[in-house]
């Protein structure tokens, strides 16, 4: 406040106290107080009201947000007095979305707003920190080395007894200071001796979510990339990845900002718990009921968002797609079969595959799906066209012959794709279905169902209309679709429904009840209302969806049955419509710029991406644990392909295809495979076939437990991966680190083990030999680590935040400097990018590195193996071509000594290259003289005239300069390279935002809204709020999928082998049957078998903030396992008594909060329970714990191993194995109320 | 006629999300230090459910407010003075540390100074009073989310004074099961019973806006006020020895800022707005026998801003002038006067508290929706207020001492809105029409725009 309103406040303050009616009001003295005492006043209250002036007082207040773990993306105001940070409230300074609609603001949750406390919190790591034995151990070595601080290490670790000495200590407390450099000297010779001896792909980085921190997370994997070490996935590691939008849309997932919500008038809320994971958006939920939407809501316990249904749905947990599937038959009934609806046919037909054409094979009696028909079937003109096995047919109803509609992939890449890869129809009218055309043929097929017959489940036979095509028997997808979901029509053969209570027919809604509990009538009417309400409103009904529908093992699946109902209704694409999916989905808004610099795409391409399920499930061993082979998931219309395999088989199968990615790659260094090849006189390519052929050289996953497959550096940072993310906790302490542990479950039979992947004895324990932590709060990553470094807060940082809950970037800035000698992840990896290029003077040099690339999404690559038939080099099925039937293989050259010099300034390689987003190339090189002007340039070196991104702010301009949504030139000219291709206009999109250009400045001064760009697929503008998919429908853009459309068929052979060409119903993977009573013997206590459900807290984001103490002290002050009454009762416990909840698996300890909201039989303990608060030593493993993770293990799906084929083809985060937990179980027994910490 | 203007709230429960952020951004900003680590200002309670302190709404058992005596006369529940003076020493209607419950933190610094050879260190809960380790049994939302509601739910005192036949509609199993958010801070009434128990006469209600507060130099720890008030939103600091109580935010609302509960409100459901009132009928309002009738009375003590005669006068008695425009503009005044969609926490208190709610929405009562809602008209998509899942007698006897029709009148209000819009957007007929509820079609409009829209300028007069 100004000092002269001030002062006119206090005169005014003065003035009104005279004049009050002043009357005493105390017993002590004389008066008689009146019953109406509200107006005393004295002098000397008022003055008192000071010291809640002076409270409220703060010098200055800094604009910055939470980074990492949360997809939020709040901008807050952080309040410092006396150079303190005392508290944070929201910003609510958002850019308008119009005056229609509510805005954003305030953005914020309980959780963030206690964030400051841990600024000061006596958990905050302050200072380096390396466990106390080891320290001592490098301190000898060194010493007894001359001061070589990588001899030290290299005796350390390849001496057995010294290496367990400090491993076993893991978790065992112990820590002791030592110096920043020191510490930096210890974590860099440890990576310098892993890449000498056992290749840079022997180092990994973990870092979570780019979005909320981009710098931050680009610091670390920018180190990676130049180094060529393993950077790993989370997404999809997180089980937040829904599989089923690559497979679907093509894309990884993009979803509608929140305030989108506002134009849906139906929405129907699928496993998302709105008000707890999207606390700063549930307003516009809420108040869009007031603008007459209909909210239902879908979820097994009554919970914070079922408070806002209008229809709750209480299907049992798993069986979401089964009530999904019902929806979809009565969507196909009324709306597809006994009223047909202009504006849902004209959608099917141009945006979806229904009108695509499948060949089908005979099975028996009848027929299964095989595969696309494609115009190479077609032989003749089609035949011969460029890519002819990657076009999609349809059958024209005009003509009456199959026809090549434009956009699918075969159109995307080579020279007469050019201007035809659209969605455009022209005079083309494809035909849904065959039925009642002239011609056709009806014939039986069979199809899978899986509500009978355990995993594998049983056979369906129905019947579709048929034409001979290119002599073959083909049908539509369409048709394929009424006969899977059970859409009786005249004159076709098998066995249907007898009408929708007919409960013993797949998918009628009678059916359903069987399974969800969910009644018949309210699946009738939600689906009637959901698909008339997309008709009267062109679209506008929505599905938001979450982790309580994606956290499963058969997610693909509950996904595509949801996305179905969506695009039967022609949604999605459509403002107000679609799919929302709400867990871990993030969006770096500057997308070209972020990337290209994270992974040092300026100085060497590419980098060593890695899925991290598949990455954990081998380094944690928990392969070894599987209890069911890969053929238990195989539908019995499959091939018996799997035969005997296991998942580790399947993935080392799939790897070598050039499918996935796999780290570490070969049981040989790199960099040595580099030198070895020069040194037979071949190049790379021809050496490494010929030495896989001979197999001196073998693929590092079919023997992960040989110790030069290990990995064996491991930096962990902006994340805590032993605490919140690591599914299979355990097996994490086990096998990787060695530490003490409660896993009790054996290892598989010598008859149940892996076929090809080669089985050790004894399963190796400790395989890391550094874990290095980065982090300002201590938690089990910490507690586990060998060093953990204290980073700088989200308030003590420039950083940039973005999100795809709404249309803005902004900053992170330090309201103070980073305390006590804690750093930035950015300086940290600076610093440590200095000590191992200075260690790396004359012990690595300038080496090359093979690195193995599986075949990517979005390159042509992506057409490398047609039909997705699957094929193995090594069966002798086809030939081991790299980029086609195997990796690529890519030599990339490391400059070890200057990868300092790299890592702090913009690299030459974008100059010509440019940026790439999605297949679109950003011609970014016209914006380094603007940065070199900005940033300013290096002046000696090999970096000399290249702009500076050496300090975070520096770097953050660089992302946006490089960036299409923070830069209007380079969005038109994305759009402009993607008009060449589509031959539609779309660079008008962005011309009203042509000259804009958000610096890192302005978005320190508000929250920026980003520019409309090649880099994502909806339309966005001041009068349009983000919306996925609305350029593929408004503009004819294809999806980047094999048909250019939204896919509800599949025909990959793996997809074929599970049967799930079409969205179906799985059941959760069958525990009990698998692994058998997990229940205690010996234990006079009653003990309760029951589904096991992590959702998100409300007190926590993951793990974050369930150590804060606001949050503790605003519920139960610890972990806690929610439960039904009944159960309670059943197994004797009362409210706040303290439980174990075990498995094979592990055990974790918690307090019961019993209630009658959750229904009997599941009980819920929230994600993520960390296992240092609270935290009672277990009666059952005498060990603290665990967390929620303890009780679960990874479990991988082959078909998310698929690759090389379209859709399904490798990336980032795009598409791969799942670490998905909810289909776990839980035993559950009250404990002894003594507890010991 | 005494024209007072009084700032004043009102929340939406209808969009509360349950997120608390409202109760950490205010005791972040005033109550994080020593002797306040229980208080909460604000702080939000699932309900059904006991509340915080427990059962604070019961003054059988703490004797807050006010009650008529015999000859219909207000007096303080607690007793006559001469009995309060008695018992100044030892005032018997206190809650107790277990009804709040004991404050706590954590030995936190044990993770990172562990010995050598602790194993998996955890550290654990200490007294934040007196150090000891301890296992925490209650606190300020021990009951969130149901929590613990089959053990103790049912002695919720909204629960108990349910009439037959609404008390067989809840029943605390899987299939009734229903909730709702009450956020709650000081309601600065306008009869407060927490000034008038004061022995010390420290606590005074602010002339100029009505904020109610403690003065911290003549407070001298008595606590008559805690007992005093019947929503137990006066604390006792246990360091400084003095009362403490929200202070809606005053030194913001000094500078034209909103509260902070209120800007930090995520859920966008809080309103504040200024409020006239006629001073002198305050008492006479205050003291209306029928209990059910007290929510009238106190909307009849409220004066139109539009009134020329209102604003004269209130100017005239020293209400500035943009005081008086912004009453015009109050959305508190909208929303409790105009739609009479805000209602007051149990007027039975006597209080004339000025923090009102607008009742909540719930799902259809049937999990299943067998019945309820023709299955052939896909536009009826929303349900009667009778077939929700919150029973109206339960709201009732929170907000219109246990009559149900004002609830009823303000529920229906919300479905018209939600009715007509939705025929709006979707060029369709609505299923309810305004008239029926009382509306025009202008009101519905702006109520629309007042509800969900909201804009900021416009939730904070």
């Amino acid at each position: 406040m100004a000092p002269e309103l001030e002062d006119k406040t206090a005169q005014r303050r003065e003035l009104l106290s005279e004049t009050g009616l002043v009357r005493a009001a105390r017993y002590l003295q004389r008066g008689t107080p009146s019953p109406d005492a509200r107006e005393i006043h004295r002098r000397g209250g008022r003055r008192a009201e000071e010291f809640y002036r002076e409270r409220w007082r703060h010098d200055r207040i800094v604009r910055s947000t939470h980074g990492v773990n949360c997809t939020g993306s709040c901008s807050w105001q952080v309040y410092v007095k006396d150079g303190i940070i005392t508290w944070e409230t929201q910003a609510v300074d958002y850019p308008s979305v119009g005056p229609n609609s509510p805005e954003y603001e305030p953005r914020g949750c309980p959780r963030g707003a206690s964030f400051s406390w841990y600024t000061y919190s006596p958990a905050r790591v302050r200072y380096p920190y390396v466990r106390g034995v080891l320290l001592e151990l490098f301190r000898t070595a060194r010493a007894a080395n001359g001061g070589d601080p990588v001899a030290a290490w290299a005796e350390i670790v390849s001496n057995p007894e010294t290496a367990a000495r400090y491993k076993r200590e893991r978790g065992n407390g112990g820590f002791v200071r030592a110096s920043w450099d020191e510490v930096l000297e210890l974590v860099a010779a440890a990576h310098v001796h892993t890449v000498a001896t056992y290749g840079p792909d022997r180092t990994a980085g973990f870092t979570v979510i780019p979005a909320m921190s981009m710098a931050s997370y680009a610091a670390g994997t920018r180190f990676y990339s130049l180094l060529g070490g393993t950077i790993l996935s989370f997404y999809d590691w997180y089980a937040d990845l829904p599989p089923a939008s690559p497979q679907v849309f093509g894309d990884q997932t993009d979803v509608p900002e929140s305030a989108d919500w506002w134009n849906a008038s139906y929405l129907i809320v699928w496993g998302t718990n709105i008000p707890i994971t999207r606390t700063p958006d549930a307003h516009f939920m809420t108040e869009a009921r007031y603008r007459g939407q209909k909210v239902v809501v879908v979820s097994p316990d009554y919970s914070d968002h079922t408070k806002f249904a209008d229809d709750w749905l209480a299907a049992n947990p798993g069986t979401d797609a089964a009530l999904a599937m019902a929806m979809g038959h009565v969507l196909l009934t009324e709306f597809y079969r006994d009223r047909r609806v202009p504006r849902f046919e004209q959608y099917a037909r141009t945006y979806t595959d229904l009108p695509c054409l499948v060949a089908l094979r005979p099975h028996g009696d009848a027929f299964v799906p095989d595969h696309f028909l494609t115009a190479a079937d077609l032989g003749g003109e089609p035949g011969s066209q460029e890519n002819a096995a990657w076009k999609t047919v349809v059958f024209d109803e005009r003509t009456g012959r199959p026809a090549v509609p434009n956009g699918s992939i075969g159109f995307r890449w080579g020279e007469e794709g050019k201007g035809r890869w659209n969605l455009d129809l022209g005079e083309l009218q494809p035909a849904l279905s065959f039925h009642g055309h002239e011609g056709a043929t009806a014939v039986a097929v069979n199809l899978p169902r899986f509500d009978v017959g355990g995993q594998g489940g049983g056979v369906l036979q129905r019947g579709v209309p048929t034409l001979g095509i290119a002599g073959k028997v083909v049908t539509t997808v369409f048709d394929l679709v009424m006969a899977h979901y059970g859409v009786a029509r005249p004159g076709l053969p098998g066995s249907w429904p007898t009408g929708y209570h007919d409960a013993d027919a797949p998918y009628t809604p009678a059916w359903q009840e069987t399974i969800t509990s969910v009644p018949a009538a309210a699946c009738i009417r939600i689906a009637r209302e959901f698909a008339s309400n997309a008709e009267a409103s062109g679209g506008r009904s929505m599905i938001a969806m979450g982790a309580g529908t994606n956290h499963w093992f058969h997610s693909d699946q509950v996904y595509r049955t949801l996305l179905a109902l969506l695009m039967l209704a022609g949604c999605e694409g459509v403002n107000g419509g679609g799919w929302a999916h709400y867990v871990g989905q993030e969006k770096v808004r500057p997308f070209t710029g972020w990337f290209t610099l994270a992974f040092g795409y300026d100085w060497v391409r590419p980098t060593r991406h890695m899925p991290s399920t598949p990455f954990w499930y081998l380094t944690t061993d928990q392969w070894r644990y599987e209890g069911a082979r890969a053929d238990s998931l195989s539908s019995p219309l499959g091939s018996g392909r799997f035969e005997g395999r296991s998942m580790a088989d399947l993935y080392l199968m799939a790897t070598r295809r050039g499918w996935i990615a796999s780290a570490p790659t070969f049981d040989r260094n790199p960099l040595q495979l580099a030198d070895d090849a020069e040194a037979a006189g071949k190049s790379v390519e021809d050496y490494v076939v010929e030495e896989l052929r001979t197999g001196r050289l073998r693929f590092a996953a079919g023997d992960p437990d040989h110790p030069a497959n290990f990995p064996r550096v491991l930096t962990v940072w902006r994340s805590n991966l032993l605490g919140s993310s690591g599914k299979g906790h355990e097996y994490f302490l086990k096998h990787l680190l060695g530490a003490d542990n409660a896993v009790a479950a054996s290892e598989c039979p010598p008859e149940a083990r892996p076929a090809e992947v080669l089985w050790r004895e004894p399963a190796p324990e400790g395989k890391l030999d550094l874990l290095v932590d980065i982090d300002f709060r201590m938690v089990s990553t910490g507690i586990y680590a060998d060093v953990v470094l204290p980073a700088a807060t989200w308030y003590e940082k420039h950083d940039l935040s973005s999100t795809d809950m709404h249309p803005f970037v902004h900053s992170f800035n330090p309201a103070i400097a980073p305390p006590w000698e804690a750093r930035s992840d950015f300086d940290i990896f600076s610093a440590l990018a200095e000590t191992f290029s200075r260690l790396a003077e004359g012990r690595l040099g300038v080496r090359r590195d093979v690195v193995a690339v599986p075949l990517l999404h979005d390159t042509p690559d992506e057409c490398a193996q047609p039909g997705g038939r699957a094929l193995d080099w090594t069966a002798g099925e086809c030939e081991p071509v790299p980029g086609v039937t195997m990796p690529r293989l890519v030599v990339v050259e490391r400059d070890y000594p200057r990868l300092v010099e790299r890592w702090r300034a913009l690299g030459p390689l974008v100059d010509e290259l440019g940026a790439v987003t999605k297949g679109v190339r950003l011609p970014v090189g016209g914006e380094v003289s603007w940065l070199s002007a900005r940033n300013g340039v290096v002046r000696d070196g090999i970096a000399r005239g290249r702009p500076r991104i050496d300090r975070d702010d520096l770097f953050c301009e660089a992302i946006l300069a490089l960036s299409g949504t923070t830069n209007g030139r380079l969005a038109v000219a994305g759009f402009e390279a993607l008009e060449e291709r589509t031959g539609k206009p779309l660079a008008d999109l962005a011309h009203e935002r042509a000259g804009d250009r958000i610096t890192f400045a302005d978005t320190v001064t508000q929250p920026r809204a980003v520019i409309c760009s090649p880099e994502w697929s909806g339309a966005e503008s001041e009068r349009r709020r983000y919306s996925p998919f609305t350029i593929n429908v408004d503009r004819l853009k294809p999806w980047h999928t094999l048909s250019g459309r939204q896919h509800f068929f599949l025909d990959h052979d793996w997809i074929a082998e599970l049967g799930e060409w079409l969205p179906t119903y799985r059941p959760p993977l069958g525990i009990l049957e698998t692994f058998g009573d997990q229940r205690r013997e010996g234990l006079d206590r009653p003990q309760l078998v029951a589904r096991y459900l992590t959702p998100h807290s409300k007190w926590s984001i993951h793990s974050e903030y369930q150590d804060n103490l606001h949050m503790l002290n605003l519920f139960r002050g610890g972990p806690v396992i929610w439960l039904n009454y009944l159960d309670a009762e059943r197994i004797g416990v009362a409210d706040n008594d303290w439980i174990e909840a075990y498995n094979r698996n592990g055990v974790t300890v918690a307090r019961a909060a019993v209630t009658h909201r959750v229904p009997p039989g599941t009980v819920l303990m929230y994600h993520a329970i960390d296992r240092h608060l609270q935290m009672p030593v277990s009666e059952t493993s005498g060990l603290h714990g665990g967390t929620d993770n303890s009780l679960t293990r990874v479990v991988m799906k082959p078909t998310h191993m698929i690759g090389g084929y379209a859709q399904l083809s490798a990336g980032f985060n795009y598409y791969g194995p799942t670490g998905s937990q909810r289909d776990e179980i839980a035993v559950v027994r009250r404990r002894s109320q003594e507890v010991e910490f | 006629m005494r024209v007072m203007a009084q700032v004043c709230m009102v929340m939406n429960l209808d969009k509360c999300i349950g997120c608390h952020t409202c109760s950490v951004t205010c005791k972040q900003t005033w109550t994080n230090r020593p002797g306040t680590e229980y208080v909460y200002f604000n702080n939000v309670e699932t309900k059904p459910g006991v509340g915080y302190p427990a059962r604070y709404e019961d003054q059988v058992q703490w004797k807050g407010g006010w009650e008529l005596d015999r000859k219909g006369r207000l007096r303080l529940r607690a007793g006559s003075r001469l009995k309060r003076l008695l018992s100044i020493f030892c005032n018997p209607d206190l809650p107790t540390l277990e009804d709040y419950h004991e404050p706590y933190s954590y030995d936190y610094a044990r993770l990172i100074t562990a010995a050598a050879g602790t194993k998996s260190p955890s550290v654990s809960t200490r007294s934040a009073l007196t150090g000891r380790e301890m296992n925490p049994t209650w606190g300020a939302n021990w009951e969130d989310d149901l929590a613990g509601a089959p053990a103790r739910a049912l002695e919720d005192p909204n629960i108990v004074a349910l009439p037959e036949g609404a008390a067989e509609k809840v029943r605390l199993d899987f299939e009734s099961v229903f909730m709702f958010y009450l956020p709650r801070i000081c309601e600065h009434c306008l009869n407060p019973s927490c000034v008038a128990s004061c022995p010390s006469g420290a606590m005074y209600k602010r002339e100029e806006d009505g904020i109610v507060l403690v003065d911290q130099d003549h407070c001298r720890g008595w606590r008559f006020c805690v007992s005093g008030c019947p929503y137990k939103k006066v604390y006792f600091n246990h360091r400084t020895g003095k009362a403490e109580k929200c202070t809606f935010c005053f030194p913001r609302i000094e500078a034209g800022m909103p509260t902070i509960c209120s800007e930090t409100c995520v859920g966008r459901l809080r309103y504040l707005g200024i409020v006239l009132y006629d001073a002198d009928r305050v008492l006479e309002a205050a003291a209306t026998a029928d209990p059910t009738s007290l929510y009238e009375a106190q909307l009849g003590v409220f004066l139109d801003p539009n009134d020329p005669e209102v604003a004269a006068e209130a100017e005239r008695q020293g209400v500035p002038h943009d005081w008086v425009l912004a009453a015009r503009r109050s959305p508190t005044y909208a929303l409790i006067a105009r739609y009479r969609v805000a209602l007051p926490l149990h007027p039975e208190f006597r209080t004339m508290p000025m923090v009102w709610y607008i009742p909540p929405l719930s799902p259809v009562a049937d999990v299943a929706r067998e019945a309820g809602g023709d299955e052939s008209d896909v536009e009826q998509v929303f349900a009667t207020i009778d077939a929700l899942r919150i029973p109206v007698e339960y709201l009732a006897n929170l907000f219109t001492a246990g009559d149900p029709e004002p609830v009823r009148v303000a529920l229906r209000r919300l479905a018209t809105v939600r009715a007509v819009m939705r025929a709006r957007q979707l060029g369709r007929d609505p299923s309810m029409q305004p008239g029926e509820v009382g509306l025009s079609a202008e009101d519905v409009e702006d109520l629309f725009r007042l509800l969900a829209i909201a804009r900021y300028e416009d939730r904070y007069v």
